[in-house]
């Protein structure tokens, strides 16, 4: 008998938008004396120029630089002298900035916020500082250990052609050595409008008191043109697609697979059923490829199937991918892997998804939405994403609904879909010796 | 700079579990804690090693139990096992170190009392089938294979060996060539020696109701039963500081600096002072290490220290993975910071930023479902009940100036730390030379 899945109390949100075009999202909340603010700037590694890749994150970083009345390192003591945590990151089609906070620190956190939205202090000095900084994060994260970054750095250039899908988002080192304080205050300028933003807060607030404050610190921004987005589809593939890159720190082989998928926002309904497929594909240990791959055959050391190059189905916008992933040993080829989750693909196509089975995806689906809404940045950024990428922060509150409605022939299309259409494949090479 | 004031908002109020002894001994903590209509739950169990002779080989067994326990019980086959988890939304976790093993999931509201038979159910008849475990084992060795590819997996393996020596603490992963020995027999002889109820503690935090728990358990737990064994823990042996053990990483980009010391732990009147040090020194964004590594240097990304809590003892710890031609310049700029903080008072305002972040964070990690149970397990780990958490907040607001320099004199200075590079020795040999005596790997 499937368990009875409980679903979260909706909570109230209050919308308001200010007149420089700032999207406002307030999401109260008194179950904690916690506070969280969130600042999302649609835009992400994929609005990089080129010859300016990593761009994005490079200048997310510099946003932590100093503002007109805060200097440098001053927004990390105010957010943590409240006793407060704070962090950004940049994804495809978006960069974020929050902080957690005690209640009592919400308008302080607020005044950081729109002082840096209003006027970042974009000096050579700081950039120059922070190039060096993000050169070690991509050393940590890919140079210096092996599968680095695999394959969200890699393989997008197999399954995609476009220089805004394919580049590396990290930053190529000759790119991000010669950006200059002018470079930064014209992405500024472009990009990090009020009117290009949304700002969310959550937890325990008077819904007017914020809303006066919102008004006091964010009003003053000066209102800019919004640039237009320029569209970053790409044509279904005409062909399968293969490549192999070399890992010289690795000892054993890895493999990913990308496929394209329907437009998460202009067809959510048809990219719907990949989700919960993705589910069914590879979540926890009852899932098809885990029992395939792991128990059965004994083919993979580890597998995971996802929709977008992060694992997050719901913070990019057309085009995005599912992401299949597995690391085997020496002993077993990229061709068995290949052909066994082609199988399993198959055998849902074919053979369609049972009650009991859909039943248990949708529990394991459920508790992870519900597990990621119980922190008050969990939620906020769930309104923040929604109301940027598909324009309702109320798509947050309306998902778990329905990923709960999608049915079991819904899922076998997809699964059937995935058969019929060409795919990408990256082979990571082992270069080092066990 | 007019910054608008701080309120002073309803306080957080340290959290009360509800806390019982079961008749075969097994310990329960729970909290209702209703935000989402879910359940975290932490099953930890004490495996404490007497023997630093056969500590190697009881992490490896140690290691390939936690890895095959969910291969199946006396009444479900591992498929079976895995479906009837999932369906409650569940997705357990075991794993295991030289302090304990560890059960961790979350759960649906209606699923905590199947989540609990099932735990019973693997406690008490996991069945470790032969094929299974032996292609868990091939798994196994070569998983370890790939981390100790990892830069941070060997570095972190080096620290612990300059430390700990012999200590069980010193084996931070399973030797392969002992996983490869192992068979399922071993594994089953194992798990009924080592999961005892006694001394173990089952910790429930969500959308529950205590006094519903507490009958769930009692009566999921009720055939697991087992005399007590001993709990005595090794304590950790001196070692020999100064120096810079230096680890040959041909071709790395970068150096992994790791340093590590003896520190106190949470039972200690000095651990809220050590604590706040820490902070200070490098313990978050807004510490001297970070100004000066990364935000004046950009020799750095992530630079951080902690103090690590273990049943066995406390240690405090350093780690910055730098450009391999800055090393030297970062270890002696680490080194500087250390002895900054040993030899003069910081100031009133790093303290009270310090104070802040500590009481602030403390309530935003036991604000969740997920992050209150993990600090609860962690606790346990040490044998302390929730009620610490009132107490260390009550300590870290009474600490002063020369609290500070006195913990830090005693556990940040360099004379009494050991220091452990992992990098490309051609290049960063000459350089580190200038600094201190370079020492073999242990």
């Amino acid at each position: 008998m499937p368990v009875r899945v409980p679903t979260l109390p909706a909570h109230p949100l209050h919308r308001l938008t200010l007149d420089n075009g700032l999207r406002v999202v307030l999401a109260p909340d008194s179950t904690a004396p916690v506070v969280a603010v969130a600042v999302y700037y649609d835009v992400g590694m994929r609005s990089e120029p080129l010859g300016r890749t990593g761009f994005a994150h490079l200048f997310e970083h510099v946003m932590f630089q100093g503002s007109a009345q805060l200097p440098k390192l001053e927004h990390a003591r105010q957010v943590q002298g409240s006793g407060g945590i704070f962090n950004g990151s940049t994804h495809l089609d978006y960069t974020n900035y929050f902080e957690v906070l005690p209640a009592g620190a919400l308008e302080r956190a607020l005044f950081c916020e729109a002082d840096r939205m209003a006027a970042p202090l974009l000096t050579q000095e700081t950039i120059d500082n922070q190039i060096d900084v993000v050169k070690e994060e991509i050393r940590v994260n890919v140079l210096n250990r092996p599968y680095g970054a695999f394959p969200w750095l890699q393989l997008p250039e197999v399954l995609f052609d476009s220089f805004a899908n394919t580049h590396n988002g990290y930053g190529d080192f000759v790119d991000l050595e010669s950006a200059t304080a002018e470079d930064a205050a014209a992405f500024f300028d472009s990009y990090y409008a009020p009117g290009n933003a949304v700002l969310a807060v959550g937890g325990d607030f008077d819904v007017e008191q914020v809303t006066q404050w919102v008004e006091r610190y964010f009003a003053g921004v000066p209102a800019r043109t919004t640039p237009q987005r320029p569209p970053f589809a790409e044509p279904a593939l005409a062909e399968d697609r293969h490549a192999e890159v070399v890992d010289p720190l690795a000892v054993t082989p890895a493999l990913a697979i990308g496929w394209r998928v329907p437009d998460p926002v202009g067809d959510f309904e048809g990219f719907l059923p990949y989700v919960v497929l993705s589910e069914l594909m590879s979540d926890s240990d009852a899932s098809r490829l885990e029992q395939r791959l792991i128990h059965r055959d004994h083919l993979a050391l580890y597998q995971a199937m996802y929709l977008g190059l992060f694992g997050d189905p719901f913070d990019a916008r057309d085009a995005t991918a599912l992401m299949f992933q597995a690391h085997h040993g020496r002993d077993v080829s990229a061709g068995q892997v290949l052909a066994a989750v082609k199988e399993e693909l198959k055998s849902v196509a074919e053979e369609g998804v049972g009650e009991t089975e859909l039943a248990r995806v949708q529990a394991r689906i459920a508790a992870q939405l519900l597990r990621q809404a119980d922190p008050v940045l969990g939620r906020i950024q769930g309104f923040a994403a929604g109301e940027l990428i598909h324009g309702r922060a109320e798509f947050a509150t309306e998902l778990p609904g329905r990923l709960a409605q999608v049915d079991a022939g819904s899922v076998a299309a997809a699964a059937s879909a995935l058969g019929t259409q060409h795919r990408a494949v990256l082979e990571l090479v082992p270069g080092a010796r066990a | 700079m007019v910054l608008p004031p701080l309120i002073e908002a309803r306080s957080a109020r340290a959290p009360r579990a509800a806390a019982a002894t079961l008749p075969n001994g097994l310990d329960t903590m729970v909290v209702r804690r209703p935000t989402v209509p879910m359940v975290e739950v932490r099953l930890h169990i004490p495996l404490p090693m007497a023997n630093s002779r056969t500590a190697a080989a009881a992490i490896a067994r140690g290691s390939l139990m936690s890895s095959s326990m969910l291969f199946g019980t006396a009444q479900r086959d591992q498929r079976q096992l895995a479906n009837d988890l999932a369906a409650v939304g569940a997705d357990l976790a075991v794993s295991a170190d030289a302090d304990r093993l560890l059960f961790s999931t979350a759960v649906l509201r209606t699923g905590l009392s199947t989540v609990l038979d099932l735990l019973a159910e693997i406690l008490t008849s996991a069945s470790y089938p032969s094929a299974e475990v032996v292609a868990e084992r091939d798994r196994l060795g070569q998983r370890i294979a790939m981390a100790l590819t990892q830069p941070g997996v060997v570095a972190r393996m080096a620290r612990s060996r300059r430390l700990f020596g012999d200590h069980p603490y010193a084996h931070t992963m399973p030797d392969p060539s002992m996983v490869a020995e192992l068979d399922a027999g071993t594994l089953r002889r194992s798990h009924r020696d080592r999961a005892r109820p006694y001394g173990a503690t089952l910790v429930v935090v969500g959308d529950v109701q205590p006094a519903t728990v507490a009958k769930q358990a009692s009566s999921a737990f009720a055939d697991w039963v087992g005399p007590a064994r001993g709990s005595r823990v090794l304590t950790l042996p001196d070692f020999e500081p100064g120096g810079i053990t230096l680890v040959d990483r041909p071709g790395a980009v970068q150096s992994n600096i790791r340093i590590g010391g003896a520190a106190v732990g949470r039972r200690d009147p000095a651990y809220a002072a050590l604590k706040l040090a820490n902070l200070i020194f490098g313990g978050y964004f807004s510490s001297r290490l970070t100004e000066n590594l990364r935000e004046r240097n950009g020799f750095t990304y992530s630079p951080h220290s902690g103090v690590d809590n273990a049943a066995a003892g406390s240690t405090f710890i350093v780690d910055a993975d730098v450009a391999t031609e800055v090393t030297a310049r970062a270890v002696h700029e680490t080194w500087y910071e250390l002895g900054r903080m040993a030899l003069a008072p910081v100031t009133q305002d790093e303290l009270d930023l310090a104070r802040r972040y500590a009481l602030g964070t403390l309530a935003l990690s036991t604000a969740t479902q997920a992050g209150l149970a993990s600090t609860l397990t962690s606790l346990v780990g040490q044998g302390l009940s929730a009620s610490w958490l009132a107490d260390h907040q009550k300590a870290v607001a009474g600490v002063t100036i020369a609290d500070v320099q006195e913990a830090a004199r005693r556990y940040l200075a360099v004379s009494s730390l050991a220091t452990v590079v992992v990098g490309d020795a051609t290049v960063v040999e000459d350089s580190l030379r200038s600094l201190a005596v370079i020492r073999n790997p242990e």
